[in-house]
């Protein structure tokens, strides 16, 4: 039975396209100047204005640097920049929806066509673009009633929207895609991607078909209220079972709208989605047309910082940092300039001290002070570094003590049994009584086992 | 009676000390009371405005009472917009002209009527009932900002502020026999006019002379960093240059071989207004109408209806989405049948599958109009028509026909959706009726200069402005 079932699901392939909503972290919201920071606000609807309540008469007047960061991100992600584009009114009804529409982009988004690399396959980016945030609906008791208020606190705060093709095929690279775009955005810093709060939101599109066939299925699920990668996984396996499950037993699953259950690792329907929303769409008439210039986007290219990918080989090229190490290292940009700072402050210690940028890598790695001072580090490298400094001659006797000690390790090192290396360098080091560097001994012992 | 005085005058006479405040809005309050159940002008006065405009002699306006439409947004003052659903709403912002305006000292006296939503081109759409048009209660004032124009022509205001989208400021200062200017598209802020057709909305003065709305005009436009549909161009001093005539200019007359409008009494006068303005030294020459787009021809005003329908309604049910009676107002079931009707036809015509052939193609009419109006202002400084095909209808006139107001306003819909400025003069009084024939003067994007100098020679050298020659 269990293997019935694997051979059934082998016959089928996963199709995911996500949508991504990203809060950028602009100082004031995308159409008004009122304060961005609906997560930090000390009471609801403070940060609030004509504008953002949709108040009659109010106007919209773009953020200029929402659609600069915008235009970062699509520049980060690969996309062809759109030099014409506008802005388009979107059309249904919510309480939390201050003007009965939500202005976003329609047919002209300012970024299409970008890639992101994961190392299960390319995830093109179909398209980027900008548009407003809603409020947000409170249930709550008020003299004893059952009522539901509304927050507009959040309402037009700048909203980034990041549609992939659907070119994920399962739940890990979904995971490992998203990994990789929210380390892109936190190094743009552009946005905190806080999924937590809500600042970055998750929508896998997914549904399976048999290998083989070329055209989409031609129904979608798309799955809500997920705040985590490993949830993302998760949905997108359950789901994956599901349709197969169904589609097994002759049934095409409905085209509906989903939300994740985190208790149970699995969705529940919400509601269904037989037809295509009809949201109106029209140019919006109180905001021109935007026309921007090659040159601008150029001056925008240049701001761009360098990207995990580039910085990985960077740090392996340059560091001699192995991937794992560089990879670890450059998780947060911030961290790949703390380790920076220590690296050119233990420059000058490189030749004459035990000290490496491996070394300092394996350091941050492995001891978390993010409060430490890269000088402090250092400093505090340097002497354990003196400490470990141990002749070459004396390491030289220790290796050869403890190779002729354990006959059963080497061999199971020629065996290629990794952790008998291991063993053997802490063997080495109870010889030197903690003295000496792990990285040489491994060294001295890889040269003459080899 | 002081209330009869023109911006012009009564700002002369106070600033001299030759009138007080005091007297001013004295004879303005009697004369409101006198006159406001008949005619139903305002739908709001402020009680206190005559202790507020003492404060402004020595602003440029010098505290002349101004008659605000119903759709400015006020802090002390409602804003109804003629409408139920915003029955008891007191904005918590002013409008960025209401603003502006009292800055340069005007004091504002009250909200006038209008047609409910500025749907419409009676003021009979109104949820207060009509206005009566002030030279004959028997008529309509036109709209929607009717209430506007009938406050200038009753002269229960010294000058007003109105907001046209195709024709709401020009047509009903044609029918009341005032002057009213629609500035160009993007000239005037909207921030804070309760939305209507926004691509089209442009706030203009309405006023006794072209003089007044020239010193109006200075005092409204400009850049709005709240508006981002207002271009930072330099506000010509239109009452410094009014008198310059039209000495070497190139004016074309156009819509009087049109079918039906030809036929009308008010063609007659627009040739008239040509021979006058030859005679003043302009190059005058007749606009041959046109099925098509076609060079030195004027593009036919009878598809502008079409296309000023369909965008207008799609832009009007998306601006009234927001009144869901959730935050302020009351709920959608207070909205009355013409914003009903308007706001499901713009619910259709923007639909999936009926864009494309409507709006879509309303939007490529459009750039026609567009196109046309570019070709024309290379060849000529100014185009003069009728305002409206006729005199103000009788009360009643829109009941049962839903494209009432767009017929009315057909001579107008081509330039407004293509964002030109105009301003309507009085070409004509019956004497019988006491009623009113308009002249529309069309200038190019951003020349309002031009068609108030021509409006101005035109207003001195002939009977019909009541102000500048008393009946």
């Amino acid at each position: 039975m269990e293997y019935m079932e694997k051979q059934d699901m082998n016959q089928y392939e996963t199709i995911v396209g996500m949508e991504i909503h990203v809060e950028l972290a602009t100082s004031s919201k995308m159409f008004c100047s009122c304060k961005n920071d609906p997560f930090g606000a000390p009471k609801p609807n403070m940060y609030t204005c004509p504008v953002c309540l949709g108040l009659p008469g109010a106007l919209p007047v773009p953020n200029k640097k929402a659609i600069e960061w915008t235009i970062k991100l699509g520049l980060a992600l690969g996309c062809e920049i759109q030099l014409y584009s506008k802005f388009d009114r979107k059309h249904y009804f919510y309480p939390d929806l201050a003007k009965g529409y939500q202005i976003s982009q329609y047919d002209l988004p300012f970024c299409r066509n970008g890639l992101i690399t994961t190392e299960l396959g390319d995830v093109r980016i179909h398209r980027v673009h900008l548009e407003e945030d809603t409020g947000k609906l409170q249930h709550a008791m008020v003299d004893g009633k059952k009522v539901t208020l509304v927050d507009f606190n959040r309402s037009s705060v700048p909203l980034v929207e990041i549609v992939t093709e659907p070119d994920i095929h399962s739940g890990e690279q979904a995971k490992l895609f998203l990994k990789k775009l929210h380390q892109i955005v936190r190094y743009l810093g552009v946005s905190s991607a806080d999924m937590e709060k809500g600042s970055m939101r998750l929508e896998p599109n997914i549904s399976v078909r048999k290998i083989g066939e070329r055209e989409l299925p031609k129904y979608k699920v798309e799955v809500k209220n997920i705040n985590s990668f490993n949830f993302v996984k998760r949905a997108i396996d359950f789901e994956t079972k599901r349709h197969i499950e169904l589609l097994e037993a002759g049934q095409m699953p409905k085209q509906e709208t989903r939300g994740y259950v985190e208790g149970t690792s699995s969705t529940v329907s919400q509601r269904s989605k037989e037809e295509a929303a009809d949201y109106r769409y029209f140019p919006d008439p109180d905001i021109p047309p935007i026309r921007l210039t090659e040159a601008y986007v150029t001056e925008i290219k240049k701001t761009l910082p360098e990207l995990p990918d580039s910085k990985i080989e960077r740090f392996m090229k340059e560091y001699g940092l192995s991937s794992d190490e560089a990879v670890h290292i450059t998780d947060e940009k911030t961290g790949a300039d703390y380790f920076e700072s220590c690296v050119s402050l233990a420059q000058g210690s490189f030749e004459t001290q035990n000290i490496t940028p491996t070394i300092i890598a394996r350091n941050l790695i492995n001891v978390h002070e993010e409060e430490m001072s890269p000088k402090k580090r250092i400093d505090a490298l340097l002497a354990k570094a003196q400490e470990k400094n141990v002749d070459a001659g004396v390491i030289t006797v220790a290796v050869t003590l403890v190779l002729g000690q354990q006959t059963k390790a080497i061999a199971d090192y020629k065996h290629g049994k990794l952790s008998a290396l291991m063993f053997l360098v802490g063997m080495v080091k109870k010889e030197l009584k903690g003295k000496g560097d792990a990285g040489i001994i491994e060294q001295e012992l890889k040269k003459r086992l080899s | 009676m002081f209330n009869t005085l023109t911006v012009k005058e009564a700002i002369k006479k106070l600033k001299a000390k030759e009138i007080s405040h005091q007297e001013l809005y004295t004879d303005l309050a009697k004369h409101i009371a006198s006159t406001n159940e008949k005619l139903n002008i305002y739908l709001s006065v402020d009680k206190q405005v005559e202790q507020k405009a003492e404060k402004l002699l020595d602003a440029p306006l010098a505290g002349i009472p101004i008659a605000v439409k119903d759709n400015f947004l006020t802090r002390e003052l409602p804003t109804t917009a003629a409408s139920n659903v915003l029955i008891g709403f007191m904005s918590p912002y002013e409008s960025t002209v209401t603003k502006k305006i009292v800055a340069a000292g005007a004091a504002i006296i009250g909200k006038t009527n209008m047609d409910a939503w500025a749907h419409g081109s009676s003021t009979e759409t109104s949820d207060f009932g009509p206005t009566k048009n002030p030279r004959n209660p028997e008529h309509l004032p036109g709209g929607s900002s009717g209430g506007s124009a009938a406050a200038v022509a009753a002269d229960v205001c010294i000058g007003a502020i109105g907001s046209e989208t195709a024709g709401s400021v020009r047509q009903p200062s044609s029918w009341c026999g005032v002057v009213g200017l629609k500035p160009t598209y993007g000239r005037v802020s909207r921030y804070g006019v309760v939305a209507m057709a926004s691509s089209t909305d442009s706030p203009g003065p309405i006023g006794k002379t072209v003089e007044d709305t020239a010193i109006l005009f200075e005092s409204m436009a400009g850049r709005d960093e709240k508006d981002a549909t207002t271009p930072n161009k330099e506000v010509p001093q239109l009452s410094k240059e009014i008198a310059n005539g039209v000495k070497g200019i190139h004016i074309g007359i156009c819509y009087t071989d049109h079918p039906e409008i030809g036929k009308q009494q008010v063609s007659q006068q627009i040739l008239e207004a040509g021979k006058l303005f030859e005679k003043h030294g302009a190059h005058v020459s007749l606009v041959p109408i046109s099925e098509k787009v076609e060079k030195g021809k004027i593009f036919t005003p009878d598809f502008a209806i079409g296309v000023y329908t369909v965008v207008q309604r799609g832009e009007v049910s998306s601006n009234l989405a927001r009144y869901d009676g959730i935050r302020y107002g009351n709920d959608r079931s207070f909205f009355g049948a013409e914003a009903r009707r308007r706001m499901m036809l713009g619910t259709f015509t923007l639909s999936k599958g009926y864009s494309e052939q409507y709006y879509n193609n309303a939007q490529k009419v459009r750039n026609l109009y567009l196109q046309n109006f570019q070709e024309l202002f290379e060849a000529y400084d100014l185009l003069i028509s009728p305002t409206t095909p006729s005199y103000a209808e009788k009360l009643g006139a829109s009941f049962g026909s839903p494209m009432y107001g767009e017929l009315e306003d057909m001579l107008l819909e081509p330039t407004s959706i293509s964002g030109l400025p105009g301003i309507s003069v009085p070409c004509f009084r019956d004497e019988k009726t006491n009623l009113f024939l308009g002249m529309n003067i069309v200038a190019s994007w951003w020349q309002e200069e031009k068609m108030i100098q021509a409006a101005h020679l035109y207003e001195m050298e002939t009977p019909w402005n009541t102000w500048r020659n008393k009946i």
